[in-house]
């Protein structure tokens, strides 16, 4: 018997050895994420250094991007970036939510997987693919019908005149915001309809119940119930918004200034990286956009923790 | 009674109008992908030929393939595949079955979300500061490098997820016949969850094909074939990118051509990964 003891125990302390270090290697794994993380936040501070030690905060303050003078700012890009951004949301967020309603409330039982699957596709097209489309199609669309009649229906209107300024180039801010519309669409849609599903079946029928219409019922029930989630997808939405490089590349123009129409040709981070990185000379102009990645982070960061945190809550009351 | 009466016909058709603008917004939806896929299909069927699959990529002006290019992401994918998978199915393995209510997880999960959805013009950032500038030139490898740090978050995403969803009561079953845990993992869990991660690694198959931004300076491009990882590689969407903003009909032609084989390929990838969950679901 000692012999058959004594290989049991070897047998069981193998066993825990290598679960030891299989717990190890998937623990090493988890916290490779968290240096990911923070190696991308370290190696952008490290390569913006030069740039934010020349310029210090009025980086973020300027207009000016002259690589001949090396004098750089960010706030042209910065603004491109917020106000692409913003209205990409006003279009997609009220479509997403209507596409969401008409999934859950409307659609014919039949159709409601295929069509969700068709809204799902949209968000895996690669964002290059929108870019091609939205500069070769959509763009000239724009430039020939859509643009000159908005012109002309607003050139007399003190305000909106100066907003859709001509000439119709096709490219410019508008036609970014459009695209990113386009493309946030799915995102807005599929988490607002996982929220919507979340709604206690019991609420939405008493409230048919006293005789509620569809449209009563969401607006007075299942929108109340599910505002943090949607906010969180709003968020998300808007995280995905502001570092879209691909897409608004192709369609924003890229000029380095802030003008008051819509229609004129802009820049914005991502298409300042994307488009001059590969010919940055000179480590002030590499550092400066490598400064423009930092701010981009920042922002992103900040948007996506406030939505994860916002989804976070509403999982937390579905799953009590 | 007649107030009543109007009140009932103007709520009927308030809601009437907010459903038909539901039905109008669905139908948005539709039709932003069907005019994608028409204007694809139309510009890019054209230019198909066998000459695309078999050679380079030509100067401006000539005819030409995207040989190389296609070679290119192929390469770089997989790399990025063999690299980032290992990592963020173990990292999903430790928060569902280590670390389940361990602080450790929450904190992970929470920053993966976030880098599931960062810029990957950032990722392109952080990889030319990590090996692009010690190294002192562009690669390959740079960009295979660049493409795993996209693969880990999804990756690590879908494992969690499907190793949460594995009953109990099958790990308890195999630790009751003396398996030590890693095996249990190993034999019971991610045999249980197999076609979940699977999914989620097609999903980051198909998410990083079509991925541009990270290449454009890790990878850069290159107008000739290399199959050398520590040299500058072409790639389908650096190429897609340099021919469509070039003013030559040849190159936008190759550019439309390229942009239908990768919305093709990232499309059949996803419905073939929803497929393998979808039919888990219906069961």
């Amino acid at each position: 018997m000692p012999a058959a003891r004594g290989s049991r125990d070897a047998t069981v302390r193998r066993f825990a050895l290598t679960d030891a270090i299989f717990r190890a290697l998937t623990k090493g794994a988890a916290i490779l994420v968290l240096v990911l993380l923070g190696g991308v936040a370290i190696s952008l501070i490290a390569g913006s250094w030069p740039a934010l030690s020349t310029f210090g905060l009025s980086f973020v303050g300027s207009e000016a991007w002259n690589p001949v003078t090396e004098k750089f700012g960010a706030l042209a890009p910065i603004y491109g970036t917020i106000i692409t951004s913003a209205i990409a949301i006003v279009i997609a967020v009220p479509i997403g939510i209507g596409i969401a309603v008409f999934l859950t409330e409307l659609c014919p039982r039949p159709l409601r997987r295929p069509i969700g699957m068709a809204v799902e596709l949209l968000a895996g097209i690669p964002s290059i693919i929108y870019g091609i489309w939205g500069l070769f199609v959509f763009a000239p669309f724009l430039q020939t019908t859509v643009q000159p009649f908005i012109i002309w229906m607003f050139h007399g209107v003190p305000g909106l005149n100066s907003l859709f300024a001509g000439p119709p180039y096709g490219i410019g801010l508008l036609t970014s915001a459009m695209i990113l519309a386009i493309m946030i669409l799915p995102f807005i849609t599929s988490i607002t309809k996982d929220v919507f599903d979340t709604v206690p079946s019991v609420l939405k029928e008493s409230a048919y119940g006293i005789g509620c219409t569809t449209w009563e019922v969401t607006r007075r029930v299942v929108i109340p119930y599910t505002r943090v989630g949607i906010m969180g997808g709003v968020m998300l939405a808007l995280g995905r918004a502001l570092g879209e490089t691909m897409a608004v590349t192709f369609v924003i123009g890229n000029a380095h200034r802030i003008s008051a129409s819509l229609f004129a040709p802009a820049t914005t981070i991502s298409a300042t990286i994307a488009n001059e990185f590969t010919e940055a000379v000179g480590d002030l102009y590499t550092s400066s956009l490598v400064a423009l990645g930092l701010i981009l982070f920042i922002i992103t960061f900040i948007i996506l923790a406030i939505a994860r945190y916002m989804l976070l809550r509403i999982d937390s009351r579905a799953g009590a | 009674m007649s107030t009543a009466l109007s009140l009932h016909q103007s709520r009927k058709r308030k809601n009437g109008v907010m459903m038909a603008l539901c039905v109008v917004a669905a139908g948005i939806g539709l039709a932003w992908l069907a005019l994608i896929l028409g204007a694809l299909i139309y510009k890019g069927l054209s230019g198909v030929s066998l000459a695309v699959f078999t050679q380079m990529t030509p100067p401006p002006g000539d005819a030409g393939g995207l040989l190389n290019a296609i070679y290119g992401s192929i390469v770089m994918t997989i790399i990025g595949i063999v690299v980032g998978t290992p990592i963020g199915v173990l990292a999903g393995t430790y928060m569902a079955e280590y670390g389940r209510f361990s602080k450790l997880t929450t904190v992970v999960r929470f920053i993966n979300d976030i880098l599931l959805s960062a810029p990957s013009i950032i990722v392109g950032l952080f990889v030319y500061e990590l090996m692009v500038r010690p190294m002192g030139h562009f690669s390959a490898i740079a960009g295979a490098v660049a493409l795993s740090i996209l693969v880990i978050p999804v990756v690590v995403r879908t494992t969690e997820d499907m190793l949460n969803l594995v009953p109990n009561a099958l790990r308890e079953a195999g630790t009751a016949i003396g398996a030590p845990r890693w095996v249990v993992i190993r034999s019971v869990a991610w045999r249980a969850a197999m076609s979940g991660i699977v999914t989620g690694i097609l999903l980051a198959v198909a998410r990083i094909s079509g991925e541009t931004a990270p290449l454009l300076f890790t990878a850069l491009n290159n107008q000739f074939w290399s199959s050398n990882l520590n040299a500058p590689m072409a790639s389908l969407p650096v190429t897609i990118f340099q021919f469509a903003l070039s003013p030559y009909e040849e190159w936008q032609q190759l550019a439309w051509t390229g942009a239908l084989i990768i919305t093709l390929t990232v499309l059949g990838l996803s419905i073939f990964a929803r497929s393998l969950t979808g039919r888990r679901e219906d069961r």
